[in-house]
């Protein structure tokens, strides 16, 4: 392939038939085709969740403020979860790069190394959205709506003050341990007991107990602020007694107004995922006919360059994911 | 690839799970034929209780059982056939099956290739086809009946399963079928294009390519990238019905009972639809042109005229079908800047399109004409596209548009520019490759009968309905005897109706014509039409991989007819330039 690239031919030449006018098997051709087609899918699904959220009414969750979770560590860590699986993803596609590299050498060995280790960032990125799923669908605390439009004094995260002007649209968010209680509390179960006094709320069960000490407003769009005291004791008061949210469902999600945000949240990510999904699948069996010497027998591997291709695609379409759901 | 040996293949490997094209396009054309029985049959069923409305027939109850109790068409019923009727036509008969049978013959065949660049792909692309076309057929027998809203299927009648007795099971089978349709249009466009840039024969450059093939081409192009966001638009219409979101759904009220449901938007889902909507349009258009740019010139013994700027006006016609898809929709209360902006690029696809019509005007001008029904068809082609695409330009203008939006003047412009012309071609394409495909000439005494009655029944079924469509009959009623100011002009109705049924029963004599030469027809010669291209240098008894020897290699483009330096009035493909003869 690289001898026939090497000399002068002419566009005459080239276009003239009886050869592929750019030097590439129909299969790869192909490939490239159908990565032009998908890229439009994804293209009108993203294009659909920035109409709907440049459209909507309401303030749209930040990413920042959403996703600001670890496995296994409390705190805020804006972003940072998703940043790693990123990495690990364009990771596993520089690896198959060097599988493909490999391939160009019929170095067997290397070929098995740098798709192995593909295939491991895939299915690391796969079992983290899994986790960031399960993590998003149960939620930070929760939320409640109020019976009434009020004003009320938060602290915002500079320590200045500011009044908000609620209305019965608004959310109103506690903390995760008092929401987690709150929750159980709420589907009846008997464990969990509640204490209202001298303008405090206490939770107990299941050997914790949680005191609501603040609650928060505009907690997932740009001016998050805690508010407590008199106007926390307000709220609560005010609290609607079905107007609970934990966590997202098709139908609503504590973190916007909107339920078309986590409706494409999962749609997007999903298809994405599942995108992902099938190129671990892909790149597993592409690694097993490696392995077994296949492609060293058809004394080249083309089949992994042409699943390097979507898998590069894959990625490539992570990173439009990635800004839409998570930076903008 | 197809090995060059003829060998030997067993029954099911030959006619059923073949990789062989000219199989496949035989498989893609049977299927189409029936499913266009099936779609004008239903036609037929819904004319009917629109010429007479309410009037009792017993071939109606014969068919449809308890959706004419008595005879009389179901209001529901109704719906059902008109939204089947469309579908069918639209995708099974004018994408998958245009596309799918010349694409499939010609590309190979035409551009000196032994087989398509994927056999294997080629194949799944038929049997998903079929499967799809299954699906939808069996839609119309599932309880609820079949969709019913639409061939386009909007939200929210498409999105909530209670909202008609055919959003139920029979919409849920709609999306099953599109998705697999999509799937086959995919796998069959990626084949087409890769085979047309890798597979040419040598001496075949891209400006030495018969028309047809630019247009299929083109038209693989247009579905490669229009498809996918029927795809976007369909997962997330599904999404809507089964898992409880809310992409197209806001403040709905069924019964007076408010639903769950906020803040989404019926009118993304038509961003989406028509975006491949449009390029839909002249998916089934282009191969239809392509045809007839083929055919005119064989018939008029003449070069096409303006070959360059044939070429020139697919792509420019394909380019523009991206960026008008908003014409769609004028009245969703479209803002009027961004609608002007909709009308400018879709009057420009006029340009092209007269490009078109004036040069095949101007290839028949003064030529040799032998009119065969192809080519009446093709000429046949030419009128119908210049009918409807001066309508198209009324259409076009948003001001005229929101007059007669959803009106039968709608029903009247795209049955005949995109219906008839497509239909037109299709015959076209049949009259001319049959013996291609089958070795056998099809009739000409009655393909004449079968054009003649299909022209004056086509312009006579949709004619008229431009003045329906101007008096504001709006399109899709079950009847209209409720509307006084339309009392004058519904005697249109049962003339219409007349010409619909008499159209639908004259297609009989093509049926007949096709099935009986299939197996009796005259012999075919091996260039029964003494054209250039390279099809007609294979054998009339197919080999698999084409030609039993080497490739042929191609000396000059396709379109060298009445050329003076030679005897005869045509010079195939394959003959070498003589000394000191130019190329076009």
């Amino acid at each position: 392939m690289a001898s026939e690239a090497s000399k002068a031919i002419s566009k005459e030449e080239l276009w003239g038939g009886g050869r592929s006018p750019f030097s590439v098997s129909y299969g790869k051709m192909m490939m490239w085709y159908f990565l032009v087609s998908d890229a439009l899918t994804f293209g009108g699904l993203l294009i659909a969740y920035g109409v709907a959220r440049h459209s909507s009414e309401f303030a749209w969750p930040i990413g920042e403020q959403v996703f600001q979770a670890l496995p296994g560590l409390e705190g805020h860590y804006p972003l940072a979860y998703v940043a790693l699986m990123t990495f690990i993803l364009i990771v596993s596609s520089v690896t198959m790069v060097l599988a493909v590299e490999a391939g160009h050498r019929n170095h067997k060995k290397d070929v098995v190394k740098w798709m192995g280790l593909t295939v491991i960032g895939g299915f690391f990125f796969v079992a983290s959205q899994a986790w960031e799923w399960s993590h998003f669908i149960h939620g930070g605390g929760g939320a409640f709506k109020i019976t009434q439009g009020m004003t009320v004094t938060g602290t915002l995260a500079d320590g200045n003050t500011m009044q908000f002007d609620l209305n019965t649209a608004d959310r109103v968010y506690m903390d995760h341990h008092f929401g987690t209680l709150l929750e159980e509390y709420l589907h009846g179960d008997p464990e969990v007991s509640m204490v209202e006094s001298n303008g405090t709320v206490t939770l107990s069960g299941h050997g914790h107990t949680a005191v609501l000490e603040e609650v928060m407003v505009n907690k997932y769009v740009e001016d998050a602020a805690t508010v407590s005291g008199s106007d926390m004791m307000k709220l609560w008061n005010a609290k609607a007694s079905n107007g609970f949210v934990f966590g997202a469902n098709m139908n609503e999600n504590e973190y916007g107004v909107q339920q078309q945000y986590a409706n494409f949240f999962f749609f997007i990510t999903g298809f994405h995922g599942f995108h992902v999904f099938s190129g671990v699948i892909i790149n597993l069996i592409v690694f097993i006919m490696v392995v077994r010497g296949v492609f060293e027998r058809r004394g080249h591997y083309e089949m992994v360059e042409k699943v390097g291709l979507y898998w590069h695609f894959v990625d490539l379409v992570w990173v439009f994911v990635f800004t839409f759901f998570y930076l903008v | 690839m197809a090995a060059n040996a003829h060998h030997e293949e067993s029954f099911v490997s030959k006619y059923i799970f073949s990789h062989d094209h000219k199989m496949i396009s035989k498989q893609f054309l049977i299927t189409a034929v029936f499913m266009g029985i099936v779609a004008v049959m239903l036609s037929v069923f819904f004319r009917l209780q629109l010429g007479w409305p309410g009037q009792s027939f017993s071939i109606l109850e014969t068919f449809l059982g308890k959706w004419a109790p008595d005879g009389v068409l179901d209001r529901n019923a109704y719906l059902a056939l008109v939204t089947i009727h469309g579908t069918i036509m639209v995708f099974f008969v004018l994408t998958g099956g245009l596309s799918g049978t010349f694409s499939n013959l010609l590309i190979p065949l035409q551009i000196g290739a032994r087989d398509m660049a994927s056999g294997f792909l080629n194949m799944l692309s038929y049997w998903m086809f079929l499967a799809s076309s299954v699906i939808m057929i069996s839609s119309l027998f599932v309880e609820g009946g079949a969709a019913s809203g639409g061939w386009t299927v909007y939200p929210p009648l498409s999105a909530l399963p209670q909202a008609m007795p055919g959003s139920g099971m029979g919409m849920t089978l709609w999306l099953i079928s599109m998705v697999l349709f999509v799937a086959s249009s995919l796998l069959g466009g990626l084949n087409y294009i890769v085979t047309i840039i890798n597979l040419r024969t040598k001496g075949m450059k891209m400006t030495r390519l018969p028309l047809t093939i630019w247009a299929f081409l083109v038209t693989a192009i247009l579905g490669v990238l229009s498809f996918p966001v029927l795809v976007s638009a369909v997962v997330l219409l599904i999404m809507d019905r089964s898992m409880g979101t809310a992409f197209y759904l806001s403040d709905i009220h069924i019964a007076g009972e408010a639903l769950d449901v906020t803040g989404g938007s019926p009118i993304l889902y038509q961003h989406l639809f028509w975006f491949l909507g449009h390029p839909e349009v002249y998916i089934v258009l282009l191969p239809a042109l392509g045809i007839s740019s083929e055919i005119i010139s064989t018939n008029s013994r003449k070069p096409i005229f303006g070959y360059r700027a044939m070429i020139g006006s697919i792509l420019a016609i394909g380019f523009l079908s991206f960026i008008v898809w908003g014409h769609h929709m004028f009245v969703t209360g479209m803002n009027p800047f961004l609608g002007s902006v909709f009308v400018f690029t879709t009057l420009l696809i006029a340009i092209p399109s007269a490009v078109k019509a004036f040069n095949y005007i101007t290839t028949l001008w003064k030529g040799n004409i032998r009119l065969t029904p192809a080519m009446l068809f093709s000429i046949g082609l030419v009128s119908t596209f210049v009918t409807g695409g001066l309508t198209g330009i009324i259409l076009a203008d948003s001001a005229l548009d929101v007059n007669v939006h959803d009106t039968y003047f709608v029903v009247a412009h795209f049955h005949i520019v995109m219906g008839l012309s497509a239909i037109f071609g299709m015959l076209a394409g049949v009259y001319h490759w049959f013996p291609k495909m089958f070795g056998r000439m099809l009739n000409t005494k009655l393909g004449f009968a079968h054009f003649w009655l299909t022209l004056v029944c086509g312009f006579g079924t949709f004619f008229p309905m431009h003045f329906v469509g101007m008096a504001g009959a709006p399109r899709r009623y079950y009847e209209y005897s409720q509307f006084e100011f339309l009392d004058w002009v519904m005697d249109l109705q049962p003339i219409i109706s007349v010409f619909a049924i008499v159209g639908a029963i004259s297609q009989l004599i093509f049926l007949f014509n096709f099935f009986f030469s299939i197996f009796r027809g005259q012999e075919a010669s091996q260039n029964p039409w003494q054209a250039n291209t390279l099809e007609w240098t294979t054998p009339v008894e197919h080999v698999h991989g084409n030609w039993p020897g080497a490739l042929p290699e191609v000396h000059r483009w396709a379109y060298d007819y009445s050329n003076p330096n030679y005897e005869e009035d045509f010079v195939p493909q394959t003959v070498p330039l003589k000394a000191g003869e130019e190329d076009h």
